[in-house]
């Protein structure tokens, strides 16, 4: 007990810096999965047949392989098999194709989603705006838009609750987010060696972060209940 | 002058004739009823009215201006049709209220978008909005819906929800009003009120066409009366003369299966 208090500070600097990592990976897959996903959401509604059997195609594959496949098909791929190492061999190479490998993978079950909140509205709603002469776009932002995301946010709400653990799989290419961090003590890093605790202690980073997150969605969720 | 003149409209679906060469003509304050089976074409009449569907061929003419012609149906913009749909206003069975906004609210959003895309409404915002708003609230009175102007519609019981749209509808002023079943999709107890309101709405002269189930309502509010089925318009003419002494055998049919005399 001594001595993990007096590993503490050490291990809770490595583990903040791998945290960060964790936390980046987390909002650039929002920011880019959250418009990818839209853009697929329109490809798979889309009338124009090829178009859409593509994007259902590739959402059909990333949503019926395991990310962490993704992860290492997007990550080695291009240096092993094309023989042009893409991503560099340091950290930053690292952070790039996991990126690439969330924001793929995560936009195409957001699409889904986005393309359940679509036709969640019914089509009396933009045949009421219609005969009010509405135009196409009043009727999407001030009719449809808010009756849409409405539906959306208890399902968005369960993937990025997901997405904060699933940042974990991208220790499968060494890069360097918590969990890694944690393990890191266990063979010898920074003077400690054979610490398991800092790993278990990494839970904790989670919980709160998860914690927070619930707490904003469900927040947002209840300031969406004034109508039905 | 014929507010409206229907000419010769008729419309496909894949490959079943749903309308027939439909002509018929209203004069201003005028109710209209249509009566029919179901599948005689009368929600597809309406929508046609409305721009909800293009009809295969057929002109429509309001007040002498025609505002549409399957000749050149293709060639009009979306403005154009939002023009030319705002003669019309419309009733749907299922209400179609947007649960987003109050009762208010649903009826003042399109007037405000409307005027909100005038030129004259920046230097003028403040006075618009008020007459806007006043307008919306002395509807919803007319309505009897004074105290639910700020309830959302999942608030409201179907009878108020349908009479919320009825005044949507109003507050753009439209020359003919149509009203696809308004009471179907409502429980028994609760059609009385909407109808009440419809009545008194044929009673300002408000040009309406609605299609009904309700024969005797029918009979009691309109000036004249279309028998339709299978697409084409059977018997046409006053309550007395289509309701009480049917000429045609399928018009006899149909109002002896409504059970009313
Ligand atoms: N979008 C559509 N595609 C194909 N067929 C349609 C479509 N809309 C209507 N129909 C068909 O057109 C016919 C007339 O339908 P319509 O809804 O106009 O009848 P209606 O007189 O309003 O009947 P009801 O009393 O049941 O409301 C029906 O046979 C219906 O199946
Ligand atoms: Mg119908």
């Amino acid at each position: 007990m001594k001595l993990i208090i007096s590993q503490m500070p050490v291990v809770l600097e490595s583990l903040n810096i791998g945290f960060l990592q964790t936390l980046k990976l987390f909002f650039v897959t929002l920011l880019g999965g959250f418009p990818l996903g839209l853009v697929m959401a329109f490809g798979s509604m889309s009338k124009f047949k090829p178009l859409s059997a593509i994007t259902k195609l590739v959402i059909w594959f990333f949503r019926g392989t395991p990310l962490m496949i993704q992860l290492l098909i997007i990550y080695y791929f291009p240096g092993l098999v094309l023989g042009n190492p893409v991503w560099g061999g340091g950290e930053a190479g690292r952070f790039a194709a996991a990126s690439l490998s969330f924001i793929l993978n995560y936009s195409c079950y957001f699409s889904e989603i986005y393309r359940g909140g679509i036709q969640s509205v019914p089509i009396g709603q933009e045949e009421a705006g219609l005969v009010l002469g509405m135009t196409k776009g009043q009727i999407f932002f001030k009719v449809k838009l808010l009756q849409m995301i409405k539906h959306i946010v208890p399902p968005m709400s369960n993937e990025i609750i997901t997405l904060v653990k699933d940042t974990s799989l991208a220790r499968i290419i060494a890069l360097q987010e918590i969990i890694w961090a944690g393990q890191s003590f266990m063979k010898g890093s920074k003077g400690i060696s054979g610490a398991i605790w800092p790993m278990f202690f990494t839970a904790f980073y989670y919980l709160i972060f998860n914690g927070i997150m619930t707490v904003i969605l469900s927040k947002l969720e209840k300031k969406l209940e004034f109508f039905r | 002058m014929s507010i409206l003149t229907v000419s010769n409209i008729s419309k496909k679906f894949e490959h079943t004739e749903v309308l027939k060469e439909i002509s018929f003509k209203m004069e201003r304050g005028d109710v209209l009823s249509i009566l029919g089976s179901s599948g005689s074409g009368k929600t597809t009449l309406l929508r046609i009215l409305n721009f909800l569907e293009t009809a295969d061929t057929g002109s429509i003419t309001v007040n002498d201006e025609v505002t549409f012609d399957a000749s050149n149906a293709g060639t009009k913009s979306e403005a154009e049709i939002r023009k030319n749909r705002l003669h019309f206003g419309m009733v749907f069975q299922s209400f179609n209220l947007f649960p987003q906004y109050t009762a208010l609210q649903n009826v003042m959003l399109a007037r405000e978008l409307l005027e909100k895309a005038k030129p004259e409404f920046k230097t003028d915002k403040k006075r618009i909005l008020e007459k806007i708003e006043t307008e919306a609230l002395e509807l919803l009175n007319q309505m009897g819906l004074s105290d639910r102007k700020g309830h959302y519609p999942h608030q409201l019981s179907g009878g108020q929800c349908q009479r919320v749209a009825i005044a949507r509808a109003l507050a753009l002023s439209p020359d003919i009003l149509c009203f696809d079943e308004p009471t179907s999709a409502l429980d028994p107890e609760l059609t009385g009120e909407v109808l009440r309101v419809m009545k008194e709405l044929a009673d300002k002269n408000t040009t309406m066409i609605i299609v009904t189930h309700e024969i005797p309502f029918a009979r009691d509010v309109s000036d004249r009366i279309l028998f339709m089925d299978g697409g084409v318009i059977v018997e046409e003419g006053s309550p007395s003369e289509v309701i009480e002494n049917p000429k045609e055998e399928r018009t006899k049919q149909f109002l002896s299966k409504s059970n009313i005399k």
